[in-house]
């Protein structure tokens, strides 16, 4: 007990833990803000996974092919766009169900990357750090926030930018009243399924950046299990935080902390079994949601098809 | 639905409606067979260029498929043992899913019903039969404890399941890879090879199996049938089978109707745990992957399986038909390695064949569906 308040203490006095929170976190952010826009329009997408890991891959492949980091942002961004255009027209277009569309995209995308990995085995051009004057100078925060990739610095806009989307602009409007009530928005005129494959594809967008955050930001290489279920924890996030968007980023930055204590714990010093260490995210995820998934209130018609006429 | 979009399409004209029906019954069909075909050969295709593109030869990797799973001798018997975890898998899913349940974490319960029958066939001192009853009945439990944790977050404290079955997933592969830590878990006693490997399982610890025609087959798959078997008829013939698809297409008017979602529901999610759980037994027992556990043991017979219970929509003999193509792609990739391309490519053709065969049921929904409007207007 007093060895596990002692890991506690020193975890939360290092400022590398804050710096590796920061970095695990934000992969999961960038996802779950993707995945956020896509729940509120009635998406629970499955296929975020799919997004990362493609996003990751072909972000080493544009990286690896044009030798700069900008090059591998778009690949990846664009990855991701790929796999949300198959999940978003098979769902809301030609009415799959949703879960079967993602789970085989989920597997489409482990066994493509594999394979392509194993063939072309690209070298990935790293992001350098940059360290922003000042800010990141403030003690045990700052370096984790402001003497980062400069990849991570694209959260700092992409939160406020969703938030502006979906509560201030008329599209956003649209999407979430497309997640409550479907058969209303389409006697308005509004076009049900455009919606809510347009904010799968938002989605898409996100993955793919944070999918391009994995391999070119945070690790420098494409490991065909370098996502192992961070999609599914991103979605945790999503319900977790009750459908809003500081709760998701709140969970997800949570998430993240769990995600990093796995290596910070044994860097500090302290022995603990690495299985045990290796369930912490998920069994984390799970806890969470037991304690607090009742709390939240998710748009109604989240997971159901919308077909025109009655229901 | 398409009966009464059938109707509404259906007027007066100078053939006789029931000429007309017939008629137009057989352009739907035909039309039908086109899309799938159509669809199959894009995803086919599609899998081809990928394979050229990479410097391999599509026609060689198509043939060396068929050599592994079919035209090899012994090669039948492999791909019907393959199938057996495959059908296991895919039976209480379609029984899951047809009550509503979305459980996607086979591949974990999977993985822990292959550990204990592991745990219990080297364990316990008794006679052949006995022995694999025993193990597996454990791995059926397990599998449905598994399941059940995801039922009882999702019953009693609203969690989806969707989440809590592919997150459990991850916390089951960590649970074993422990126990392949631990001696008085999974680990063997006396470890010759490289590290993490389980006791082999006794020599009653196999499934029996049957000779035919050069092939062999295990006992196990008598209870994959079995188990289809029942699924189909349970579903289709009795009452509570009704109940089932009720609750899995308006739980509303199932509540109304006496069905609870919690009960049903909830069964079934186990059910389908109990199955997967079993076919890790199974797959364990049948001695295709080794003859003892390790924790890379399940690879992908989960998603695998559940890939089938989505193409079968619902039916059993196409969950057999479906399950026995699986298991052909996964014995035929093993014949890859001379073509010099990677056996991954195998995983790649399933996926697409899975969303390639989506397609053409969903666009015969939404046909139906316009149809079914223009003739109401």
């Amino acid at each position: 007990m007093i060895a596990f308040a002692g890991a506690i203490g020193d975890v939360l006095t290092s400022s590398t833990m804050y710096g590796s929170t920061v970095r695990f976190a934000a992969l999961l952010v960038f996802a779950a803000t993707g995945e956020w826009v896509a729940e509120k329009a009635g998406t629970m997408n499955i296929s975020v996974e799919a997004m990362i890991l493609t996003g990751s891959f072909t972000a080493a492949i544009g990286s690896y092919l044009g030798h700069s980091v900008w090059i591998g942002l778009v690949f990846g961004m664009l990855g991701g766009l790929l796999v949300s255009l198959i999940q978003a027209n098979m769902s809301h277009r030609l009415g799959s169900n949703q879960f079967v569309v993602g789970l085989t995209l989920n597997v489409l995308a482990v066994g493509l990357t594999a394979y392509l990995n194993a063939k072309i085995n690209p070298t990935v051009t790293k992001a350098g750090a940059i360290k922003i004057p000042l800010l990141s100078r403030i003690p045990l925060v700052g370096g984790a926030l402001f003497g980062q990739t400069w990849l991570l610095y694209l959260l700092f806009p992409l939160i406020p930018f969703a938030w502006w989307l979906v509560y201030r602009t008329r599209w956003g409007l649209e999407v979430r009243s497309v997640g409550e009530s479907p058969q209303a928005v389409d006697v308005s005129g509004i076009d049900v399924n455009k919606r809510r494959r347009q904010s799968v594809y938002f989605c898409g967008l996100c993955s793919g950046v944070a999918g391009a955050y994995l391999t070119i930001g945070q690790v420098g290489s494409f490991g065909t299990d370098g996502v192992s279920g961070r999609g599914i924890i991103a979605l945790a996030a999503v319900i977790l935080g009750g459908w809003t968007l500081k709760g998701t980023v709140g969970a997800a930055v949570v998430f993240g902390f769990f995600d990093a204590l796995r290596f910070a714990l044994p860097a500090l010093g302290h022995t603990v079994n690495p299985q045990l260490l290796a369930t912490l995210p998920y069994a984390m995820a799970l806890t969470t949601m037991l304690l607090f998934a009742h709390r939240g209130r998710q748009p109604s018609a989240l997971t159901r098809p919308f077909v025109r006429g009655l229901t | 639905m398409s009966a009464a979009a059938m109707d509404a399409g259906c007027e007066p004209a100078a053939i006789g409606p029931a000429r007309r029906r017939s008629n137009d019954r057989l352009v739907r069909s035909v039309w039908m067979i086109a899309t799938y075909a159509t669809c199959i050969a894009v995803a086919l295709g599609l899998c081809a260029v990928v394979v050229s593109a990479t410097g391999g030869s599509a026609a060689k990797v198509f043939s060396a498929l068929l050599d592994g799973s079919v035209r090899s001798p012994g090669a039948w018997g492999l791909t019907i043992s393959t199938a057996t975890p495959l059908l296991g898998v895919a039976m209480g899913t379609i029984l899951a899913s047809k009550a509503g349940m979305t459980n996607i974490g086979q591949e974990g319960q999977l993985l822990l019903g292959a550990a204990a029958t592991a745990y219990f066939a080297t364990r316990l001192d008794l006679p052949g039969p006995l022995l694999i009853t025993v193990s597996l009945l454990a791995a059926a439990v397990i599998g449905g404890l598994w399941a059940g944790l995801a039922a009882l977050m999702k019953f009693s404290r609203k969690v989806p399941e969707v989440m809590s079955t592919l997150l459990l997933v991850y916390i089951a592969f960590q649970i074993t890879t422990f126990g392949l830590t631990k001696k008085w878990l999974l680990l063997a006693t006396v470890n010759k090879t490289r590290t993490n490997n389980g006791e082999p399982l006794p020599a009653s610890g196999h499934m029996p199996v049957i000779r035919l025609f050069g092939n062999t087959v295990t006992w196990g798959v008598v209870v994959a049938l079995a188990i289809a078997a029942i699924v189909g008829f349970v579903l289709t013939r009795t009452t509570v089978g009704f109940r089932l698809r009720m609750l899995g297409l308006n739980e509303r008017t199932a509540r109304r109707a006496g069905v609870s979602a919690a009960a049903f529901g909830g069964a079934t999610l186990i059910i389908s745990g109990m199955t997967a759980g079993l076919a890790g037994g199974l797959w364990l027992t049948g001695g295709i992957a080794g003859d003892r556990f390790t924790s890379a043991i399940s690879s992908n017979i989960g998603w695998q399986g559940l890939l089938v219970a989505l193409l079968a929509r619902g039916r059993a003999l196409l969950a057999i038909l479906m399950a026995f193509v699986f298991a052909a792609l996964r014995t035929g990739s093993g014949f890859l390695a001379a073509t010099g391309v990677d056996r991954r490519i195998a995983d790649l053709v399933q996926a697409m064949l899975v969303l390639a065969l989506l397609i053409p049921p969903a666009v015969e929904a939404l046909q139906n569906h316009r149809r079914g409007r223009a003739g109401a207007a």
